[in-house]
């Protein structure tokens, strides 16, 4: 018997990839009155005047995840997450430099 | 069933208070948390953690605990004794898709009944699958060409009786051209499955890379230290250097220094709408003289051609 092989292909979360609000709300689980908390804190900055015309990038969603993790895990406030995205962000960038030869 | 030592796990006494439960555990969140944390172990260690918490923190489960006595040691194979939490509120109080929590069998067979709402990221019996997250490594050359993976993840499954054991789950995924360190692939349906005829959770692949013995990837950019003599350097050469996509030509400019950056345009990581080059470093190699001749040679040089580099730091 040969086993048939399906390749699935995701989608790459990259800077080139764009979703609306409403996608971030669904990806993330959380409600459009948290990501405007998110950008009123400066976490995410959307691109687009009008809510409707809002588009994040695929990296933006991760920043929304991690920051709905620290809240729920460590109870970190939301100045307090969007002090610690930076401070990650800061601190995985020294670590990548650290690994190089 | 293997017992599982909650004080031990917190870093706390038996008879430490409620407040002192609870600071060695957020102080433990904090270090372990997935997300602040690289250590290997540091996912297990949080929810080792958060389950010891869930118990502890509530008298009554810790009182019922308690009852083990403190002879047990972690990881010791252990059975409840039968009733062992007669007389405590949480028996029997209904199913809420037990399991859902990520909690040890320990936890689960104990409290998990009555009790799954730990975790925090459980709320219902209906509800969505949890999103999945993983890592996976992948070579170089496989980002720069694009590639297929195999991957397996292990998934808990729950039994009708609210039992969980985990279940291998093998993925074929494609790994399209141009990938870089830390970006992620999303999945959608492939995480934990939903409870109640909910939709299953997302699986998020988090990309990493193997290290490589010649190249390493800054962002699109590969890099490349390509070691070359002082007559190369001086003179200028035609050098065949590796690449993701195979040797090239490269020329080397006469007059060029150590620490002299060329571009190889397009051959770093490249998606269809984003470039990515290599960069090749010259290192200046400098030949021991072995020989009286070869010392010669190096004594003409000095002699011929007084240089100071030192000029410019002022010695």
């Amino acid at each position: 018997m040969t086993e048939q092989r399906t390749y699935i292909q995701g989608i790459v979360l990259n800077e080139e990839t764009l979703c609306t609000l409403a996608d971030i709300c669904r990806l993330c689980g959380v409600s459009t009155e948290t990501v405007y908390n998110m950008i009123d804190e400066g976490i995410i900055s959307p691109q687009g005047a009008e809510p409707e015309q809002w588009c994040f990038t695929f990296v933006e969603i991760k920043r929304v995840q991690t920051a709905v993790r620290l809240q729920q895990d460590l109870r970190v406030n939301l100045p307090g997450c969007a002090l610690a995205l930076d401070l990650l962000e800061e601190l995985e960038e020294l670590r990548r430099r650290m690994q190089r030869p | 069933m293997e017992y599982k030592d909650y004080y031990q796990i917190l870093g706390v006494p038996r008879e430490a208070t409620q407040d002192q439960i609870k600071q060695a555990y957020r102080k433990l969140a904090r270090k372990y948390h997935p997300d602040v944390s690289k250590e290997k172990d540091a996912e297990a260690r949080f929810k080792d953690a958060g389950e010891a918490y869930e118990v502890l923190k509530d008298p009554e489960k810790r009182a019922a605990y308690d009852r083990f006595g403190a002879n047990w040691r972690d990881g010791e194979p252990f059975d409840p004794p039968p009733d062992w939490d007669a007389g405590f509120e949480f028996r029997g109080t209904g199913h809420r898709g037990g399991g859902a929590t990520g909690f040890s069998d320990f936890f689960e067979s104990l409290f998990g009944q009555g009790f799954a709402t730990g975790g925090s990221r459980q709320s219902a019996f209906r509800m969505k699958g949890e999103d999945q997250h993983a890592k996976i490594i992948i070579s170089l050359a496989d980002a720069y060409l694009g590639t297929k993976q195999t991957i397996t993840l292990s998934r808990p499954i729950v039994d009708d009786h609210g039992r969980v054991s985990t279940t291998p789950h093998t993925l074929h995924i494609v790994i399209p051209k141009g990938i870089i360190e830390g970006q992620r692939i999303r999945l959608e349906g492939q995480g934990q499955p939903g409870y109640g005829g909910s939709p299953p959770g997302d699986l998020y692949l988090e990309i990493a890379f193997q290290p490589d013995r010649l190249f390493h990837a800054e962002k699109r950019d590969i890099h490349l230290t390509v070691p070359i003599t002082p007559w190369e350097a001086a003179l200028g050469a035609s050098l065949t250097v590796p690449t993701l996509g195979g040797n090239v030509q490269l020329k080397i400019p006469p007059g060029s220094q150590g620490g002299k950056k060329l571009r190889l345009k397009g051959k770093g990581l490249s998606t269809k709408n984003q470039q990515g080059d290599q960069i090749v470093t010259l290192q200046i190699f400098v030949p021991e003289a072995k020989t009286e001749e070869q010392r010669q040679l190096y004594a003409t040089m000095a002699a011929k051609m007084p240089s100071n580099p030192r000029a410019d730091l002022g010695f």
